[in-house]
């Protein structure tokens, strides 16, 4: 492929293939409604490249693979749909407590339970609290464009080897299976990585290293959790990413990924009829963006939080803006999609002073 | 055959497994207590040993090395 | 590594302790086969020369600190997961020698899935199964392999296991052995040193199924827990020999070697 060339390609296989011109040399997953095609092209492409992909027994065995591969120092990486990605918490867990780097792609879709296929945001609690057991977190990617995702694929490996911790990219149904122009990075060779000197390849002349998270002595495990937050919280002094648009704005909107667009639309409507109203748009999750918070709140008399779901990221603007104005918010639950009518006629709520 | 058998003591966690493999009963519990808290096995007649080493393979610590006289020597030295 | 033992002048060594097992004392109880099979595996590991090539996957039971006892490089695996991280870590490092060594628990219980489709995925790694019929390190629950009658804290007594409500033990060679993937599967017990020297020569082909490039290899030991069974040590292994055996035959169940392996039980190449 020519470098800087314009591909249309559709979401989830531009998505596999930036992961393997990120370095990817591991991939394991099981099919999943929306996000197959992940799977199906890195069937065919990883070989090409002398990786490694196999379709696992279970997404559980999947992440279980991932982990042995990250510790054995691959780029690996994961993908699958909110159910499956349910089953990776467990893998999860153990990879942020062992200090071992991952990717994890979760093409949301409706729920809880087996729910429906359509497109969703409600698994963002699930991604952005640490959603399998203790006290952990992983970064967490919003992309709202097919491009945007191919650009956080190799922000992804590049974190999670720098941090040596699971970074998750959150999708949906809309992502994954629309077709958009992109251009392509220039492939990484995982040959020119730095080298790790804590993976497992045989303890030949040097103690043996062991990827561990067991820590019987409370002591030794409260001295962990202490060393990721460490970490994560120079994570979030420095990777927090997000778009702000007409900055300055009384009344924002604020939503990520394809819900974003959508509000993009009702935003410029609400502008065309002399409202003062802008958009922050969360690119990373976790961290979550703050600062922008931080940036806009002088001016601002109120946010409305837009979701796919019936409320989760909603909470984190309301810790951001600490009280400071009120905080609204709207949303669609199931695999239903927000219209930018509607997102319109809450924008226009707000700006009177009510709203939900 | 002359054989020579070591008890690492303080590995020995008293589990009797070693006492009855030995086909000369060279091996009993001591009256000793070690680091650990547990009646170490020892030889009580090593000069019977002939180093077959059973007693070695079953044990399931370790605490037991064995050696023999080197065979097929035409003279000691 | 440098250790400073007392060794009889112009005497040959019988036995020490291999290169790779490490000097910790197990946490193990006294009498507990687990210090068998850790010896017999780091005895191959010697033999075969691989040790500074070889993973550990170490699983969740009485085991998971098997990490401290083997001086090779390990990565812990959640419970049951094991031949899955196994599968991660020989497909990105196919020089490596990986092994898993689990429980009944972690391979017939909660794992089932990940070691039938490693079997079924031809993976070359080498699983080290310890089935002593009870949940050791939870304290004594009933296992996949606990036998009908047997007492545990969750079939107790005065029925033990009964089978309308609990079912009757599952024997994982029989069912492994009919998967193409697996190049040797094999079940040896511990009670005795010839069934102990019977159980190194199969570890020992575990291992060459993998480093030859044959696929899966596996070596079922038939093990005591006396603390939770309450028994001796020494009775353990006779409890072993006349309850488990007799429900767990031992022999070679499939061996790449030989022509038409798989359909069956070969006793005479248990060896």
């Amino acid at each position: 492929m020519v470098l800087g060339r314009k591909v249309l390609m559709k979401g989830n296989e531009a998505l596999a293939e930036a992961a393997v011109r990120a370095g990817c040399r591991f991939f394991a997953g099981y099919p999943i409604t929306p996000q197959n095609e992940i799977p199906e092209y890195l069937s065919h492409r990883l070989p090409e490249v002398g990786g490694t992909f196999i379709q696992a027994e279970s997404e559980l065995a999947a992440i279980n693979m991932v982990y042995g591969a990250g510790g054995a120092g691959a780029r690996a990486m994961t993908s699958s749909s909110s159910p499956g990605v349910s089953l990776k918490q467990e893998g999860i867990s153990y990879m942020a407590a062992a200090e071992v780097p991952g990717v994890i792609v979760n093409m949301v879709r409706g729920g809880p339970g087996l729910g429906g296929i359509q497109p969703a945001q409600s698994d963002y609690y699930q991604a952005t609290r640490g959603g399998g057991h203790g006290d952990y977190r992983t970064v967490v990617f919003g992309p709202a464009t097919v491009q945007e995702a191919v650009d956080v694929m190799g922000q992804a490996f590049a974190l999670a080897d720098k941090y040596r911790m699971p970074v998750v990219i959150l999708g949906d149904g809309m992502i994954g299976q629309m077709m958009e122009p992109v251009i392509l990075p220039e492939p990484v060779d995982p040959a020119t990585l730095p080298l790790k000197t804590w993976i497992t390849r045989g303890a030949k002349d040097r103690n043996p290293n062991v990827i561990n998270s067991l820590y019987l002595d409370p002591e030794k495990c409260e001295a962990l959790n202490l060393r990721l937050q460490a970490k994560y919280q120079e994570i979030t002094a420095t990777q927090q990413m997000a778009e702000i648009a007409y900055p300055g704005s009384q009344y924002y909107v604020v939503a990520y990924g394809t819900t974003a667009r959508i509000c993009r639309m009702a935003v410029t409507e609400a502008r065309a009829n002399g409202l003062a109203v802008g958009l922050i748009r969360p690119i990373t999750l976790w961290p979550f963006p703050t600062d922008s918070f931080e940036k806009v709140m002088d001016d601002a008399k109120g946010f409305l939080t837009v979701e796919m779901s019936l409320g989760q990221m909603v909470d984190d603007v309301r810790l951001a803006v600490n009280g400071r104005t009120p905080v609204y918010f709207y949303g669609r639950a199931g695999g239903m999609v927000p219209s930018a009518e509607e997102v319109l006629i809450e924008i226009e709520k707000m700006t009177r002073g009510g709203g939900r | 055959m002359k054989g020579y058998v070591f008890f690492e003591e303080d590995r020995c966690k008293g589990c009797q497994l070693c006492v009855p493999i030995c086909a000369k009963g060279v091996i009993r519990m001591s009256n000793r207590i070690n680091i650990r808290g547990y009646h170490p096995a020892e030889a009580a007649t090593p000069d019977d040993c002939t180093g077959c080493g059973l007693c070695a393979r079953m044990c399931p610590d370790t605490v037991i090395r064995v050696y023999r006289e080197a065979t097929a020597k035409a003279g000691k030295g | 590594m440098a250790r400073n033992w007392e060794r009889p002048k112009g005497a040959e060594i019988v036995y020490e302790r291999p290169e790779a097992l490490s000097d910790t004392v197990t946490h193990y109880c006294p009498g507990c086969t687990h210090g068998i099979a850790h010896r017999l595996v780091a005895e191959v590991l010697d033999e075969l020369d691989v040790r500074d090539r070889t993973i550990l996957i170490a699983s969740v039971g009485c085991s998971v600190l098997a990490y401290n006892y083997f001086n090779v490089d390990a990565q812990q695996a959640a419970h049951g997961r094991a031949p899955a991280v196994a599968t991660g870590v020989k497909r990105t490092s196919p020089g490596s020698v990986v092994f898993t060594y689990q429980g009944d628990g972690d391979l017939a219980a909660i794992g089932t899935a990940e070691i039938i489709h490693a079997a079924m995925r031809g993976e070359k790694i080498t699983t080290i199964f310890i089935n002593n019929a009870i949940f050791g390190m939870t304290g004594g629950q009933m296992a996949p392999t606990t036998l009908v009658g047997q007492e545990t804290t969750t079939t107790p007594a005065p029925t033990g296991r009964l089978p309308e409500r609990a079912g009757m033990p599952i024997r994982v060679c029989e069912i492994l052995s009919q998967i193409d993937g697996a190049a040797y599967v094999a079940r040896q017990a511990l009670n005795n040193p010839a069934n102990i020297a019977k159980a190194k020569r199969s570890i020992k082909k575990a291992f060459e199924a993998q480093i030859n490039g044959h696929g899966l290899g596996l070596v079922e030991l038939l093990s005591t827990c006396n603390v939770n069974w309450k028994m001796s040590p020494g009775d353990a292994l006779k409890w072993l020999e006349s309850n488990m055996i007799p429900v767990f035959p031992l022999g070679v169940f499939k061996d790449w070697a030989e022509a038409g392996s798989g359909s069956g039980r070969s006793e005479v190449a248990a060896g």
